[in-house]
């Protein structure tokens, strides 16, 4: 019965009369693909992430300028708008700044100057950058990049002002180090999902696999771990990782300060998983047939519960996005040069800044989008993951 | 009832040891102590000279030269028998006078968020429930999801951006100028709840939107189970039936969540004062942590635990009232 409904729910385009026999020689994996695909949302957030994530990858080619260079001329300057077209020919520009200063208090004032036209373009030339990884303890590693001073878009005059959603204190263009910023915020999620993933798997699994008086301690540890508000602990463990050492190391350091709260969610969810696997026919089949435990856990266990996995781990990526944002918008996390979606947060902090410079705010929307996207691939993973419900 | 109670209040005894064990490791974690930190802040002063005797001396003096286990048992003791939380070097005077009056804020604050979620998730998660796929419920989950999405602390700056530039105010503190070192009175108090309502809506927004989205999949379930059906062929008014049975169903696992609610609540409320500068834990905290006054910083966050601990006991008992098969396990 629950086949039919696959079937005919199925927008694959394919007819259902072709479906049906598919359906049932289909593996799980297709299964759950078919599934996925049906959760509109969660398709389109995986598009959104994947963006993203190339996107940060790829940072200093996307974004139009490096993350320390600074113009103070145009310290607080506000977003341009992009003309695309110029007397009828595509040709985008921006109109430059005209800035009056005032004598007494020395704020800028800035207004559109329609007299200066800085043109822009795809594929200009401008600062230079490097894709790939840089400042790891390890030669090898940092010597896998790449560099070049190509930008996707930009001014086609390099140092020509040209700030797409404004500038902050200092000159700097904010749209850029939002684009850099992904980098670190981005990755922080994944990092610390895979370290707490192991912690998770490991505890989770010998909770579930042993039982006894160890499933009961780990149990009441995790009822221990969680029922602590995670955020004072965190600023306290952070803490001990002082701002002066090297950026690496304070990544690091934070990362797995996030995920040693974290990894009680993974294992509850593998230990539940195998807890309810243990009652299955095919596994007392395996058993009663001698197959050795490992291979009953490898071979029976392990496929079964993988998507839920991949689920779950899905859905506590947000919240170490949100811990390390958190964390470095107090100002115990990452240090500035780093550039978080956290750290740039920092720099908002005053009402001043805010009234200002609202654009400043804008890490802020960046975080909230990545998280919204993830909670929805989460969603859509976790529905898909149980293919013949 | 009483046997699950006792069960369970004794149960708490070695979680707070835990906890409280926990906190102090965690708060030795950072290298060097107070006095190192103060050292080094003179050195870069310049005219005060710092021998290695009086730092020595100083360590002396509060106890640091002593190994962690008699640190820890010296502090934890203190606090058991005489409520004495240690000594606050920043402040120079004893840190429970700070601890209570910033915890009784904490408490306050977290309070009236906690009250504000429970109000606004539960009708809007029978709403959502009882209509679903309509317009309203499509637009409290959306505007749910942003909610999840977006830290307390920037739903904060927004709401400090839109009131300074709407209405010319900041939203920082809890009190009026006038009340802020006033003593208790009744207009006081009146001055506080006139503040209270914004923190309150900013740390409650993101536990608001995980509890509609709990209380409309429960609901759900329990909606077309044949009970409903039946007691709705027997003519019972909708909405008499719909709060005598299927809610009360869904209520159970609502009030489980009471034990993940609480730590959000308090952590939200930790970083949001932060950035409103609320008299409360948070800003205290975070600056005790920074300096390294380790007793204020374990005096926080040892409450601020055993604050959700008192939270879950609550929750479990409230549970076992409203379940009784909970209570006879």
């Amino acid at each position: 019965m629950a086949n039919d409904v696959i079937a005919v729910n199925d927008p694959g385009g394919h007819a259902a009369s072709q479906e049906v026999p598919q359906i049932a020689v289909a593996s799980q994996w297709k299964l759950m693909r078919w599934k996925f695909r049906r959760h509109r949302m969660a398709m389109i957030s995986l598009v959104v992430l994947t963006t993203f994530y190339i996107v940060a990858i790829f940072a200093g080619f996307f974004a139009p300028q490096a993350t320390t260079s600074y113009n103070r001329k145009y310290t607080q300057a506000p977003p341009q708008t992009i003309h695309w077209f110029d007397n009828g020919k595509f040709g985008p520009y921006v109109y430059g700044y005209k800035q009056e200063t005032d004598p007494r208090t020395l704020e800028r004032t800035y207004t559109v100057d329609k007299d200066t036209k800085i043109p822009l373009g795809f594929f200009v030339k401008g600062d230079s950058y490097s894709i790939g990884f840089s400042g790891m303890p390890v030669d090898w590693i940092n010597n896998l990049h790449i560099s070049g001073s190509r930008h996707f878009f930009g001014a086609k005059n390099h140092g020509d002002p040209f700030y797409l959603v404004g500038a902050d204190d200092l000159g700097r263009d904010v749209w850029s180090r939002v684009i850099f910023a992904a980098q670190v915020s981005l990755s922080v999620g994944l990092v610390g999902v895979f370290l707490s993933l192991g912690l998770g798997i490991l505890l989770g699994g010998i909770s579930g696999l042993v039982g006894g008086w160890i499933d009961n301690l780990i149990q009441r540890g995790i009822e221990l771990l969680r029922s602590i508000p995670d955020l004072p602990l965190w600023m306290a463990m952070a803490t001990a990782v002082p701002a002066r050492w090297d950026p690496v190391v304070v990544y690091f350091g934070i990362t797995v300060i996030l995920s040693l709260l974290r990894w009680t969610d993974m294992a509850r969810v593998v230990r539940g998983r195998f807890l309810s696997l243990r009652e299955e026919d095919f596994i007392l089949a395996a058993e009663l047939d001698g197959v050795p435990a490992r291979r009953i856990i490898t071979k029976h266990m392990m496929p079964s519960f993988l998507s839920h996995i991949i689920a779950s781990v899905t859905l506590s990526i947000p919240g170490m996005i949100l811990g390390e944002t958190a964390l470095s918008f107090l100002g115990l996390g990452l240090q500035p040069p780093v550039v978080s979606w956290g750290v740039m947060l920092k720099d908002a902090q005053s009402i001043r800044v805010i009234a200002n410079m609202p654009w400043m705010l804008l890490p802020g929307a960046a975080v909230s989008i990545t998280v919204l996207m993830f909670n929805f691939l989460g969603d859509g993973l976790r529905d898909a993951a149980d293919p013949y419900r | 009832m009483f046997k699950y109670l006792v069960k369970r209040v004794l149960y708490m005894f070695p979680m707070m040891f835990i906890i409280s064990l926990l906190v102090f490791i965690t708060i030795q974690l950072p290298p060097g102590d107070y006095v190192s930190a103060m050292i080094e802040q003179m050195r870069n002063q310049q005219g005060t000279n710092w021998s290695p005797q009086f730092e020595e001396a100083m360590r002396d003096r509060y106890g640091l030269n002593e190994s962690i286990i008699v640190q820890y048992g010296k502090w934890s003791s203190n606090i058991v028998l005489h409520g004495d939380f240690g000594y606050s070097f920043q402040n120079s005077e004893p840190s429970q006078k700070i601890i209570w009056d910033r915890m009784g804020m904490t408490l306050m604050v977290t309070l009236a968020s906690f009250i504000f979620t429970w109000a606004v998730a539960l009708p809007i998660g029978i709403y959502s429930a009882v209509r679903q796929y309509s317009m309203g419920d499509y637009i409290f989950s959306i505007i749910g999801f942003i909610g999840m999405a977006t830290p307390g602390f920037l739903i904060a700056l927004i709401m400090m951006y839109i009131a300074f530039t709407q209405w010319g105010s900041s939203l920082s503190g809890l009190f009026s100028p006038k009340y802020e070192n006033a003593p208790w009175s009744l207009d006081r108090f009146a001055d506080l709840l006139k503040h209270l309502w914004i923190p309150m809506i900013i740390i409650g927004t993101g536990g608001t939107a995980g509890l509609i989205r709990i209380m409309r999949a429960n609901l759900l379930d329990e909606l077309n189970k044949p009970y409903v059906e039946t007691a709705r062929a027997k003519g019972m008014p909708e909405w008499r039936l719909l709060l005598k049975y299927p809610v009360r169903h869904a209520l159970n696992p609502f009030v489980s969540t009471l034990g993940w609610t609480l730590p959000a609540l308090i952590s939200g409320e930790a970083i949001v004062s932060i950035v409103l500068n609320l008299p409360t834990t948070g800003p205290i905290l975070l600056q005790s942590l920074k300096v390294q006054d380790m007793y204020v910083a374990a005096g926080f966050l040892l409450l601020l635990s055993f604050l959700t601990l008192i939270g879950t006991l609550l929750s479990d008992i409230m549970l076992a009232w409203l379940d009784p098969r909970i209570r006879f396990e």
